[in-house]
């Protein structure tokens, strides 16, 4: 497991990482949330003492990565595909770095196999898609079999099917009893995949709980629900106190669970043909809730402010 | 999909499973040494040209012998002649240790070494001991078959020089030396500067332009600094007859491994504290 304990990270005057505290346990895969810059890559690179913390401490088992035996046996990590050398092949830059750890030359093959690419084994890395990249990665953080894995936005660059074949082989190594930090800047991919989160904006920590809870919190609050009776539903609801709105041809509903708008419809005989949780406020969730940290706005935030004055 | 079902045993933990050692780490960087073409074709220059050179030297000097100067007979050192293409070895063997450190710093493939590595020293001593022992047996490739590749053209006059003369060993060796101590110069900027073009540029102004410089310089104090400066004091060590205003073959030789000695631990200190 990993306890990050009031870790800190200063550049001049810039603070990357601010007194962040959270642990990552086995069994599970953790996300680690935040807008871009909002310090996800800074503080895993801290967990593996690539970077020096101004402050605090990152333990892996107890104590600092640094001091492993053999540390790609303790720690896979995927922080950039794009940091290898192009020039070797995929099972060269494999057997470089099984030798540095005194792991077996067979593992090469193995986890070439296991994420697909050792019909490409021979060939040089700088012909790699982005994807292939990708896998090849996460085929280097697997080397040394280790008890906990780091992956930086894993799924960015992947095709839909690299996407749920990351998706899967995460939640596999969760089950199998490993820790699991995964890294994303999209709370929809974490949504699927998370059982944990951890979400950081301008390095502080802004909220550390269970997927279910989240998602419980932010889209309970919204069902949207399609009826041919829509007016009859509208009072219906109202007569509740449910903050309920038109949009696209459907009901949003506020204050209100999909069990309980069903139950209403039908104990005032409504048809319904469509109630469903709005998936997209759990995006907008995420957003509300990182608003403040957000490092660089889109313009129009800055024409509106201009407008207004 | 189940990809993770397909996953193979695991390995031992604890005493008797895998470790990182020195050793390993060794293995580890040669490998990457050896797996990306710029070594292969920097080795190949480097032995090709430094022994053609020291040829086309013995010959141009034997050819031009009868209309040579009386001082450049008695000035005339045949083991050194065979070494001419030492100047260019040096050059290209200084660039190969450059590229070794600078290729990851700007691949980004120094975060995937260190993850893999935590422990920077045992890195960096993992990359001295390898790319020391390529350019060591590059070296002595150079140095014996530039010598016997030279010193036929000789013979006739009898004015060649054979391993059994005094010093003459010493300085085929030395020019083995020579060419790794270059190299470690080249890898140790590289180290400092983390940048592949400023830490060539720096090596070549170090090893040939700024001697040139000083070479100019007037006076005791110029002339000081000519015997130490990095290239001149190191090829003492390459010379069977020094020249009087020059350091001995092994206290310049000292010099130079000085030379490379600072930045390297410089950078050392640098790699200690720095972010990857």
């Amino acid at each position: 497991m990993i306890e990050v304990r009031n870790l800190t990270k200063r550049y001049g005057s810039t603070v990357a990482v601010d007194d962040l505290s959270f642990d990552v346990q086995p069994g599970i895969v953790t996300g680690f949330l935040g807008p871009n810059g909002a310090g996800k890559s800074t503080t895993m690179r801290m967990i593996l003492g690539l970077d020096r913390p101004t402050a605090g401490s990152a333990l892996v088992f107890g104590r600092p990565y640094a001091s492993a035996v053999a540390p790609l046996r303790e720690v896979g990590a995927l922080i950039d595909a794009k940091d290898v050398h192009g020039g070797r092949s995929a099972r060269n830059h494999l057997l470089a770095l099984a030798q540095s750890n005194g792991l077996p030359a067979s593992r090469v093959g193995e986890v070439l196999d296991m994420v697909g690419l050792g019909a490409v084994a021979k060939r040089r890395i700088k012909t790699f898609s982005l994807g292939m990249s990708q896998r090849l990665g996460i085929a280097a953080a697997m080397l040394g079999d280790p008890r906990v894995l780091l992956f930086d936005e894993p799924v960015n660059g992947l095709d839909p099917e690299g996407i749920l074949w990351v998706r899967n082989f995460m939640k596999a190594l969760a089950k199998d009893g490993r820790t699991v930090l995964v890294s994303s800047h999209l709370m929809s991919e974490m949504a699927n995949t998370a059982d944990h989160l951890v979400v950081i904006g301008r390095g502080k920590l802004i909220a550390d709980l269970a997927t279910d809870e989240f998602i419980a919190r932010s889209s309970s609050n919204a069902v949207r629900v399609k009826s041919p009776q829509q007016q009859q539903l509208l009072d219906a609801l109202s007569a509740v106190h449910a903050e309920v709105a038109p949009l696209d041809g459907h009901l949003e509903v506020r204050g209100l669970t999909c069990a309980e708008v069903g139950d209403l419809a039908a104990a005032n005989r409504i048809t319904i043909h469509e109630l469903f949780e709005d998936r997209a406020s759990l995006e907008e969730a995420f957003m509300e809730l990182t608003r403040d940290s957000v490092e660089y706005h889109a313009p129009a935030a800055l024409n509106q402010e201009g407008a207004g004055r | 999909m189940s990809a993770v079902a397909e996953r193979p045993a695991v390995l031992p933990i604890g005493p008797g499973g895998p470790s990182s050692t020195l050793a390993g780490v060794t293995r580890s960087e040669f490998t990457k040494l050896r797996s990306v073409r710029s070594t292969k074709w920097t080795i190949f220059v480097l032995v090709a040209a430094t022994i053609g050179f020291g040829v086309l030297f013995c010959f141009l000097t034997n050819h031009y012998w009868p209309k040579a100067s009386a001082s450049d007979k008695a000035d005339f050192d045949a083991t050194s002649t065979s070494f001419g293409g030492l100047m260019f070895g040096q050059l290209a063997i200084a660039v190969l240790g450059v590229l070794v450190i600078s290729s990851e710093y700007s691949t980004g493939g120094i975060r995937t070494s260190l993850t893999a590595v935590p422990n920077r020293m045992r890195f960096l001593a993992a990359k001295v001991i390898s790319f020391s022992g390529v350019a060591g047996v590059a070296g002595l490739i150079i140095a014996f078959a530039a010598f016997f590749a030279g010193q036929p053209f000789f013979a006739k006059r009898g004015i060649g020089a054979s391993l059994s003369d005094d010093g003459v060993l010493r300085a085929v060796f030395g020019a083995a030396l020579y060419v790794v101590v270059s190299g470690l110069f080249g890898l140790a900027v590289g180290l400092l500067l983390r940048h592949s073009a400023g830490a060539i540029t720096v090596v070549v102004a170090f090893m040939f332009v700024l001697p040139l410089v000083v070479n100019a310089f007037p006076g005791d104090w110029g002339k000081a600094v000519i015997r130490y400066f990095t290239s001149n004091a190191g090829q003492q060590v390459t010379f069977v007859h020094q020249s009087g205003n020059h350091l001995g073959p092994w206290l310049g030789f000292g010099v130079y491994c000085i030379w490379a000695a600072v930045p390297l631990v410089i950078g050392a200190l640098l790699l200690h504290r720095r972010d990857a």
